[in-house]
C-alpha cells in the first residue's frame, strides 16, 4: 500500500519536468534557441520582416510588442514597418490571399504560432534543406517537407544545394555558393528561428520570471502550512 | 469587537441556518482520523473547479465564439490581454489537472471500497460529475477552433452518427448543421460556459451533501459511526473536519500548487499533452490531419473505440467501438454491486483483488498510451488485449471478489 502511494507521489512530482521528443520522418538539427538573447531576436526580427512578411503574415502579433526585445517604438517603425502601417498595428502580410493562391497554389500559412505547431528544430532544419529539383513547379524541393509550395527564398544567401542519393541515405551538397558561408547562413537561420520561437509566445520570458517568484512564494507557504498543520495535529494520535 | 461579531452571527442565525450548517459540515463533521495521501484529491478537485470557473469567466470576456474569429481571439488573449496568457494557461492546465485529481480521487474510491454500501449514491453522483466533466472538456476543447479542436470534435460527433436508425438525425440536431461549423461552435460554447457548469455545480453540491450524510470512508474501510463515545455520541475515531482537515488540506493544496504552477509557468504545453501542437494550426475544414489524437485524458477510451476492427453479431465494427467506449466509462457505475467482498479496503482484501486492480491500472495506462499513437497492427492487437483486461476487471469482479482470501477487518482504525 505504501509503495503505491510513493510511486504515485513520484509520478506526480516529476510530471511537469518530463519532456517528450517530437516525432519526425528525418532527423532534425537542433535549433540554437535562446529567447533571452535580444540581439539575436532583433537580427531575426529584421530578417523576418524582410524575407518572410512579404508572403506570410504574423497577424496575431502587433509591431509595438517588440519593445519586449529592447526596441523603442521609433526603432520598430524604422527597422520593421516597411508597409506604411502604424506601430500598434498587427503584422499583416503585404500579399493578398487571393493572389497568393494563384501564385503558390496555397495561401502561405500565418507564422504567428508556427514555432508552436512545427517546433524550432523542424523550422531550422526545413529552412536549410531546400535543394534544386527540376521536377517541381517552382524548381525547388525540400528534404524535410517534400514538394513544399514555398520556393527557396533564401537561396541568394545560402546558395543552391543539390540532392545526393546514396542507397537509402539522402544528403544535400552545396552546388553554387551564395553570399554567405555555411556558418554565416546557419547563424542567420538560427536567429530567424529564434525569433519565430519568440513570436509564438512573446511573453515566455515574463512567464518564467513570474514563475520563479510564484515558486518562491509557494515555498514559504509550504513551510507555514506544514507547521500550522503540525501544531493543530499535536493532540491527535 | 467579539461582542459585535457574536451579535451579528446571532442576528443572521435567526434568519439563516449559518451556525448550524457550519457545525454540521465543518466544525462538527467528524471525519476518520487516518486519512492519508489519497484523501487530498476531493478538496483539490474543488480547488480546480473554482480555478476553472474564475479563469473561465475572464476568458469569456475576450473570447469570440465565431468560427472566423475564435482562433485569433485566443491569440489575442495570449498577447494583448493583460495577463491573458496566465489566465488561459491556468484554464488549459486546470482542465488537464481536473482529470488528474478526479482520476486519483476515483482510484482512491476503488482502493478503499468507498463505493460500497452505504455510499452507492455518493459514488453514482460522483460518476455523473465525471460524465459532465468529460462533456465540459470536450466542449471546451472545441473553442480555440484549431485543427485538433475541429477534427477531434469531428470524430466524437461522428460517433453519434454511428447509432442505428436515429444516428444521422441526432448528429444534425447536435450540430445544428450538416457539418461541424459555426453553428456547432456557438452551441458548444453555450454548453461549455452556461449549461454544463451549472449542472456540475449542482452535482458537486449534491455529492458533498451525500458524503456528509453517510460520513467519509477511510483507508481501513470500516464505519467509524459504529463506535461512538457513549456520553458525547461522537465517533471515537473521528475528528472535526475543521480545523484538523482544513489545515491538513492546505498543505495538500500548496503541494498541488507546486505541480500546477510548475506546469503553468515552465511547461504549459506539457510536451504536447496538455496543449497539442496541431491545435496551434487554425481549423482547416478541407485538410484532415495525418494523425488525430484526443487530449491525454480521453486516450484510454479512444483506444477502445478503435480496438474493434471486425463486424460481429450483426453489429458494425464502428458501432461496437462506440458501445465499448461508452461502456468503459459507464461500467464504473456498477462497481457498488459488482464488488462482493466481505471487506471494503484493499488493506484487508486478498491477492485476487490486488492482482486484478494492478492489471486494471496497467491496462488503463497502456490504453492511454496507445490512444496517442497512430494505429498499427501491433498496436491494435495490444489495444484489443488490454480492452479485454479492462472489462474483465469489472465483469469478473463478482466472482473473484467473493472467493478471495480476505483478512479480518479491525474494530478500530489502525495507525
Amino acid at each position: 500500500m505504501k509503495k503505491i502511494t510513493i510511486v504515485a507521489i513520484l509520478i506526480l512530482c516529476i510530471a511537469p519536468f518530463i519532456v517528450y521528443a517530437a516525432e519526425s520522418g528525418m532527423p532534425l538539427e537542433r535549433a540554437p534557441v535562446d529567447i533571452t538573447d535580444n540581439a539575436s531576436l532583433q537580427r531575426g526580427a529584421e530578417s523576418f520582416v524582410n524575407f518572410c512578411l512579404t508572403c506570410h503574415g504574423a497577424s496575431y502579433m502587433r509591431y509595438n510588442r517588440h519593445r519586449d526585445i529592447d526596441y523603442t517604438n521609433e526603432e520598430i517603425l524604422e527597422k520593421m514597418v516597411h508597409t506604411g502601417q502604424k506601430v500598434g498595428d498587427l503584422m499583416l502580410s503585404a500579399m493578398r490571399p487571393k493572389e497568393a493562391e494563384e501564385w503558390f497554389g496555397v495561401v502561405p500559412p500565418d507564422l504567428s504560432v508556427i514555432a508552436r505547431s512545427r517546433g524550432a528544430d523542424w523550422l531550422y532544419t526545413y529552412l536549410k534543406a531546400f535543394y534544386r529539383d527540376d521536377t517541381t513547379g517552382n524548381g525547388w524541393n525540400n528534404l524535410v517537407f517534400d514538394r513544399a509550395a514555398m520556393p527557396h527564398v533564401l537561396y541568394q544567401l545560402q546558395g543552391e544545394q543539390k540532392l545526393e542519393v546514396n542507397g537509402d541515405q539522402k544528403s544535400l551538397l552545396l552546388d553554387k555558393p551564395g553570399q554567405m558561408t555555411g556558418a554565416e547562413f546557419d547563424k542567420f537561420v538560427g536567429d530567424l528561428v529564434n525569433y519565430l520561437v519568440y513570436l509564438g509566445e512573446p511573453h515566455a520570458n515574463a512567464r518564467k520570471e513570474l514563475g520563479m517568484k510564484v515558486m518562491l512564494f509557494l515555498l514559504g507557504m509550504l513551510v507555514l502550512s506544514y507547521f500550522l498543520k503540525k501544531e493543530y495535529w499535536r493532540d491527535i494520535h | 469587537m467579539s461582542n459585535l461579531f457574536n451579535s451579528m452571527i446571532e442576528w443572521i442565525d435567526k434568519r439563516f441556518p449559518l451556525t448550524s450548517n457550519w457545525k454540521a459540515h465543518l466544525s462538527e463533521y467528524y471525519a476518520p482520523k487516518n486519512f492519508n495521501f489519497w484523501y487530498f484529491f476531493g478538496s483539490l478537485a474543488l480547488l480546480v473547479l473554482v480555478n476553472q470557473l474564475i479563469t473561465g469567466i475572464f476568458l469569456t470576456m475576450n473570447y469570440k465564439p465565431d468560427a472566423s474569429q475564435a482562433f485569433a481571439s485566443v491569440e489575442y488573449i495570449m498577447r494583448d490581454v493583460d495577463y491573458g496568457w496566465l489566465i488561459r494557461y491556468m484554464h488549459s492546465t486546470g482542465a488537464s489537472m481536473f482529470f488528474v485529481v478526479v482520476y486519483l480521487h476515483m482510484f482512491r474510491g476503488m482502493l478503499y471500497g468507498s463505493y460500497r454500501k452505504p455510499r452507492e449514491l455518493l459514488w453514482l453522483v460522483g460518476m455523473c460529475i465525471f460524465f459532465v466533466l468529460m462533456a465540459l472538456a470536450f466542449t471546451g476543447y472545441i473553442l480555440p477552433w484549431g485543427q485538433m479542436s475541429y477534427w477531434g470534435a469531428q470524430v466524437i460527433v461522428s460517433m453519434f452518427g454511428a447509432i442505428p436508425v436515429i444516428g444521422d438525425t441526432l448528429q444534425q440536431w447536435l450540430l445544428g448543421d450538416f457539418t461541424l461549423s459555426d453553428a456547432a461552435l456557438n452551441r458548444f460554447f453555450a454548453y461549455h460556459v452556461v449549461t454544463l457548469p451549472l449542472v456540475l455545480l449542482v452535482l458537486v453540491f449534491v455529492h458533498i451533501l451525500a458524503l456528509h450524510e453517510t460520513g467519509s470512508n477511510n483507508p481501513d474501510g470500516i464505519e467509524i459511526k459504529e463506535n461512538k463515545n457513549s456520553s458525547t455520541g461522537i465517533p471515537v475515531d473521528g475528528i472535526p473536519f475543521h480545523p484538523y482537515y482544513t489545515v491538513k488540506d492546505i498543505v495538500g493544496v500548496v503541494v498541488f500548487l507546486f505541480v500546477f504552477c510548475g506546469i503553468i509557468f515552465f511547461a504549459p504545453e506539457m510536451g504536447g499533452y496538455f496543449l497539442e501542437y496541431n491545435n496551434f494550426i487554425p481549423a482547416n475544414t478541407l485538410q484532415t490531419p495525418d494523425h488525430i489524437a484526443p487530449v491525454w485524458y480521453f486516450t484510454p477510451y479512444y483506444s477502445m473505440l478503435r480496438a474493434v476492427t471486425v463486424n460481429f453479431l450483426g453489429i458494425e465494427a464502428k458501432l461496437w467501438g462506440v458501445i465499448l467506449m461508452a461502456g468503459s466509462v459507464m461500467i464504473f457505475c456498477l462497481l457498488p454491486w459488482l464488488d462482493r467482498s466481505p471487506v471494503k479496503s484493499v488493506r484487508y482484501k486478498g491477492p485476487y483483488f490486488k492482482i486484478a486492480l494492478t492489471l486494471f491500472v496497467i491496462s488503463f495506462f497502456v490504453l492511454g498510451w496507445l490512444g496517442t499513437k497512430s494505429p498499427t497492427p501491433l498496436y491494435t492487437l495490444l489495444a484489443q488485449i488490454f480492452t479485454v483486461i479492462y472489462f474483465a476487471f469489472f465483469i469478473l469482479m463478482p466472482w473473484y471478489s467473493k472467493i478471495d482470501k480476505t483478512k479480518p477487518e479491525p474494530k478500530r482504525l489502525q495507525e
